[in-house]
């Protein structure tokens, strides 16, 4: 147990948790790091590639080492990093990336193979034989990669998603984040704050430089009080804004509930978007190592972060107190740790630093112009090599701080393409201009990293961002803090044979970069791939700038010239199951009930999707076992009595105005304007290019007033090319549309009964057939006063009428025309049997107008009319396809107990199978109760004029080859006496 | 991505529908020789610019409007947005 007093933690409270089976514990305000290190657990996970013993380097998200797979079942998490896991009571992880025990790993056997796995590995290994790809390679790299394992199982959380909107959005609560907030909340302005951590302060938490000459969290403490209880600032803790979008809209995820066992009645996560008129980038920097040989056995971290685990979170990474520290650092900032830790009683063996005339600021030897040249330990430091002057020597020490210098978190700055900027001071990169729209970045990702620069800096940026608002804001007092340079000198890894890790999560070492170079992988994003550099989860946030640095000093240019790749969202690995935001399963999409719904189910009808709407497919009665039997007995109840359909789905748009006529006219193919009031025309809509895309009816019901109906699956692109056509083409037609498909109930009675039925519940209209003839429309009132419209209309073929209700009385007609029909053999039909009739009589539905369809070839090309202009008109006469001599026609099996299968391809008997030889398709197919075979419609090659020949229909997919007669595509009433009668 | 609709102010693009270049709006005439290789390029042929495009977009899930966006495409920066009918009608008014 290495607890040191002091840090963050509650310790009035105890938490259990488990790793890999063995039981810990930790206080609330522990990650799962920090409490395995307080445990004495260095070792957390083994390295992508060699599977190297690993440990934390980190003490935030940037952590390429200790990912594990957190909670377990369903919600098992993979590569989560422990770094950042919150402790909560109950937690169970487990390491990742290993075979047997963690301790002892069989794949470490990769380590020793490490020259045969160099840079470009699987460019070079895995190119032949040809025939090797995908049954050994392919599968054996597939179990080779990747890290930890999903569970396989359903999530079983629910996700959310949110919208919000403010004036300023500070991304970050550290020093910076927190003044610039303070500034923008003080003047009014509504204001979001987030942080990816659980506790606001940001790095002011892992110092133990005072403010105002207290301790920084009780500076954080006070700013934090006063924004909650300001009504315009909404602080969102646990949120990373992982991506900057276009126009100030900003992605980020709140891990709600990721803290607790179980999210009870929460959602796990929320997916935020939020729209900021101006944001201020305060997400502090990171800091960077300095390779050396054997630069990545546990125990062996950033300085800044065993600076972290001490101060806030009481905790060194040995054994215990008598275990010797120490830091190897290039700059300033490596010192503080120094001294840090011997505030904190650590047994320091000292400071090593490659400067010459490194400074000291404390009591504590200090190795100046010396490098770490090496390191021993199998699963966790015990010695390292100082060599100075030539001269190495080997000492005992358990845990090592390395400080390279710092990167400011550039990384939302450049998510727009904008490239960051080289900084000699600096020695990094900071935002360049060009960044994203409305986005200052302030602090440390600025690149004015001291307390007190930041500090400032965020109230500053604040106060701009606001003023281009027209909102004044006053800039707050700021506490004296601490306003110390960094200094620091280039130098960027420790030359020498052995391997020298950059890049902790894919293995790649000063060897592999130099490879790179001499096999010209030579630009950056060649170094990138040719590597793996900077891939994975956490996308090199620790290793790129480095690599870059080696690259540049390979090639003797200088780092700016060696570029950087392009930064894209997300900073940090956001989950598919947040994204999906609770779109799952049946909330993929609404589902659309039509008025008649609930009235089917109570029938025990089965449903289907169709579009966005659920229909009644069919209803079966008691005792009927197979759904034929229902269907057959539906179709054959409309072909001798009375059926009732609900057809609310189809599309219906309202037009008027003085040009409704005109407008239809180019709308449709065939005329709508000569139409005459009280009556429907059936119509067909061409895409521009000629092809047929929808049909439906066009009824006028007033001089200036039609109803249009569209397919069910078309209601929505039919509506928004009518309003293309009135706006954008013909923006002088007075025309005025609306969709009315929800306003509307609309029920079809079809059968020779449907007229006696219906004369039951209209008011007084004459429904005869002198009165009110096929194609004939009306507005009239039913069932004493309701409103309705009446269209005779028929897709089965029979006497028919479909009659329509405001949506709300949808329900209650069924059952009025249920009751009212029962002596009449009334029956309720679903999709289904809807589908047997239209075959029967040879209507085209969506799988005849499949897009790649024409009027000709379903047999209507005469509705293309040639006396005037209409959408797709022009097209539909050109070369090809007015020369298309696929016709519908339909097909009845010779051997009547044959089957009829949709998609099978036409041929003529004798003939090869083959697309050389193909004549056609079939578009659908059924069993008919009324032909009492299986029929089938479909696209046949000079179809018209084959009436009577026997083809083949062949089914490759199953094997099977049918013969079957080709006949007119209208195998009932082919006069159409049962419609008009 | 927000589009300045000129009716309803700023916009989010999840509300809209995209359809394309905006030449879109100058649909051929229909009458004389020329009139098939006119649709034919009406139809096939758009423009795709790096840059600065005008293109059409449907205020689906809002008024319904069609609008004129102007957009540059590699920064997405928008420079306006106008209602398409006026862009039409200003369009037939020059050609007259």
């Amino acid at each position: 147990m290495t607890r040191i007093p002091g840090g963050l933690i509650d310790r009035s409270q105890t938490l259990t948790f488990s790793f890999n089976g063995k039981r810990y514990t930790g206080h609330p305000g522990d990650t799962l790091a920090s409490a395995l290190l307080a445990n004495g657990v260095h070792l957390m996970g083994r390295s992508f590639k060699y599977h190297r013993p690993r440990g934390p380097v980190s003490a935030g998200s940037e952590d390429p080492n200790a990912l594990v797979t957190l909670r377990s079942g369903a919600r098992a998490e993979p590569n989560t990093r422990a770094t950042v896991a919150e402790l909560y009571d109950g937690l169970t992880a487990r390491s990742q990336n290993h075979v047997g025990p963690l301790g002892f790993d069989a794949m470490a056997v990769n380590d020793l193979l490490s020259p045969v796995f160099a840079a470009g590995f699987y460019y070079k290994t895995f190119m032949w034989p040809r025939a090797f790809w995908e049954k050994l390679y392919e599968p054996m790299i597939r179990r080779a990669a990747g890290l930890g394992a999903l569970s396989g199982e359903a999530d079983p959380d629910s996700y959310d998603r949110g919208y919000l909107h403010c004036d300023l959005l500070v991304i970050g609560a550290g020093a910076a984040g927190l003044s610039a907030a303070l500034t923008a909340a003080r003047a009014g302005a509504q204001v979001v704050l987030a942080d990816e951590d659980f506790r606001l302060g940001g790095r002011l938490l892992a110092e133990s430089d005072p403010l105002d000459g207290g301790p920084a969290s009780d500076w954080v403490a006070e700013v934090e009080a006063e924004l909650r209880a300001l009504p315009n600032v909404r602080i969102l803790t646990r949120t990373t804004v992982f991506g900057t979008y276009d126009h100030g809209i900003f992605g980020a995820v709140e891990r709600v509930a990721d803290h607790l066992p179980v999210p009870g009645t929460s959602v796990r996560q929320t997916l935020w978007r939020i729209t900021a008129k101006r944001s201020v980038l305060a997400a502090g920097a990171t800091e960077r190592h300095i390779p050396f040989a054997s630069n990545d056995r546990p125990g062996i971290m950033m300085a800044g972060a065993l600076r972290a685990y001490a101060n806030r979170w009481a905790t060194l990474p040995v054994a215990g107190p008598q275990d010797r520290i120490a830091v190897f650092t290039n700059n300033d900032d490596g010192h503080r740790t120094a001294l840090d830790l011997l505030a904190k009683g650590a047994n320091l063996l000292g400071v090593i630093d490659p400067r010459a005339d490194a400074p000291r600021f404390g009591d504590y030897q200090l190795f100046a112009g010396a490098q770490v040249t090496g390191t021993h330990g199998r699963l966790g430091l015990s010695s390292i090599e100082i060599t100075r002057d030539g001269r190495a020597d080997w000492l005992e020490c358990h845990a090592l701080g390395v400080s390279g210098g710092w990167n400011p978190n550039v990384h939302l700055a450049s998510h727009h393409r904008g490239r960051p900027v080289w900084n000699e001071e600096l020695q990094a990169f900071v935002p360049g201009e060009g960044g994203p729209q409305g986005l200052i970045p302030a602090g440390a990702c600025a690149g004015r990293g001291s307390t007190s620069a930041a500090l400032g800096d965020g109230a500053r940026a604040a106060q701009a961002a606001l003023s281009e608002l027209g909102i004044s804001a006053a800039l707050p007092r700021l506490p004296e803090a601490e306003d110390r340079p960094l200094r620091q000198t280039a130098f960027w890894h420790v030359p020498g044979k052995a391997r020298a890790w950059v890049d902790f999560q894919n293995d790649v070492t000063v060897k592999d970069i130099a490879l790179a170079h001499k096999e010209n992988m030579r630009p950056v994003e060649h170094l990138k791939r040719w590597t793996t550099l900077g891939m994975a989860t956490d996308q090199g946030k620790t290793a790129n700038v480095t690599a870059l640095a080696v690259m540049a000093e390979l090639t003797g240019k200088a780092i700016p010239e060696t570029g950087t790749t392009i930064f894209r969202p997300p900073y940090t690995g956001v989950s598919l199951s947040v994204l999906g935001g609770g779109d799952t399963g049946k909330d993929f999409r609404p589902t659309r009930l039509t008025p008649t719904h609930h009235w089917a189910e109570a029938q025990g009808a089965a449903f289907v999707e169709v579009g966005p709407w659920l229909r009644a497919q069919y209803f079966p009665r008691p005792g009927e076992t197979h759904w034929r039997e229902s269907v057959d007995r539906e179709a054959k109840a409309v072909r001798s009595a009375v059926g009732l359909c609900d057809v609310t789905t189809l599309g219906k748009i309202d037009v008027q105005g003085r040009d409704a006529g005109e407008f239809l006219n180019r709308v449709y193919s065939n005329m709508m304007g000569t139409l005459k009031v009280g009556r429907v025309r059936y119509g067909l809509m061409l895409r521009e290019d000629g092809h047929l895309y929808d049909d439906g009816t066009c009824a006028r019901m007033a001089e200036d007033h039609y109803v249009v109906t569209t397919t069910t699956g078309n209601a929505g692109l039919v509506y928004r090319n009518m309003e293309f056509a009135r706006q954008c083409l013909w923006p002088e037609l007075d025309v005025q549309i609306i969709s009315t498909t929800d306003a509307w109930a609309q029920i079809a009675v079809a059968g020779p009964r449907s007229r006696e039925l219906l004369s039951r519940i209209v008011d007084g209209f004459d429904l005869s057939n002198e009165a009110f003839p096929f194609m004939a429309c009306a507005s009239l009132s039913v069932c004493g006063g309701l409103r309705a419209r009446l269209f005779r209309i028929s897709f089965s073929g029979e006497l028919a009428y479909e009659v329509a209700v405001p949506a709300r009385y949808g329900h209650a007609l069924m059952q009025r025309l249920m009751a009212q029909g029962a002596d009449l053999g009334v029956t309720p039909y679903g999709t289904e049997a809807l589908g047997v009739l239209r075959i029967e009589k040879g209507h085209a539905a969506g799988a005849e107008l499949n897009g790649q369809t024409t009027a000709a070839m379903i047999g209507l090309g005469m509705m293309v009319s040639g006396k005037k202009d209409s959408i797709g008109a022009v097209m539909s006469r050109r070369e090809g396809l007015a020369e298309d001599s696929r016709r519908l026609v339909g097909l009845q099996p010779v051997d009547p107990e044959a089957k009829v299968v949709p998609g099978s391809h036409l041929f003529a008997d004798g003939t090869a199978q083959d697309m050389a030889h193909d004549q056609g398709w079939i578009t659908s197919a059924c069993f008919s109760p009324h032909v009492g075979s299986s029929i089938g419609l479909g696209f046949l090659e000079d179809g018209a004029a084959r009436m009577g020949e026997v083809i083949l229909a062949a089914n490759p997919l199953e094997g099977s080859c049918a013969a079957l007669r080709v006949v007119p595509p209208h195998f009932v009433d082919p006069e159409g006496e049962r419609l008009r009668g | 991505m927000l589009i300045p609709h000129p009716l309803l102010g700023l916009r989010d693009a999840q509300e809209f529908t995209y359809l394309g270049d905006a030449a879109l709006l100058d649909r051929p005439s229909p009458e004389g020789e020329g009139a098939e290789a006119a649709f034919c390029d009406y139809v096939f042929l758009r423009g795709n610019p790096a840059g600065v495009h005008r293109e059409l977009w449907f205020h689906e899930q809002g008024d319904r409007s069609w609008l004129v966006v102007t957009r540059n495409t590699l920064t997405h920066e928008i420079l306006g947005a106008e209602l398409a009918s006026k862009v039409a009608k200003a369009l037939k008014g020059a050609a007259e």
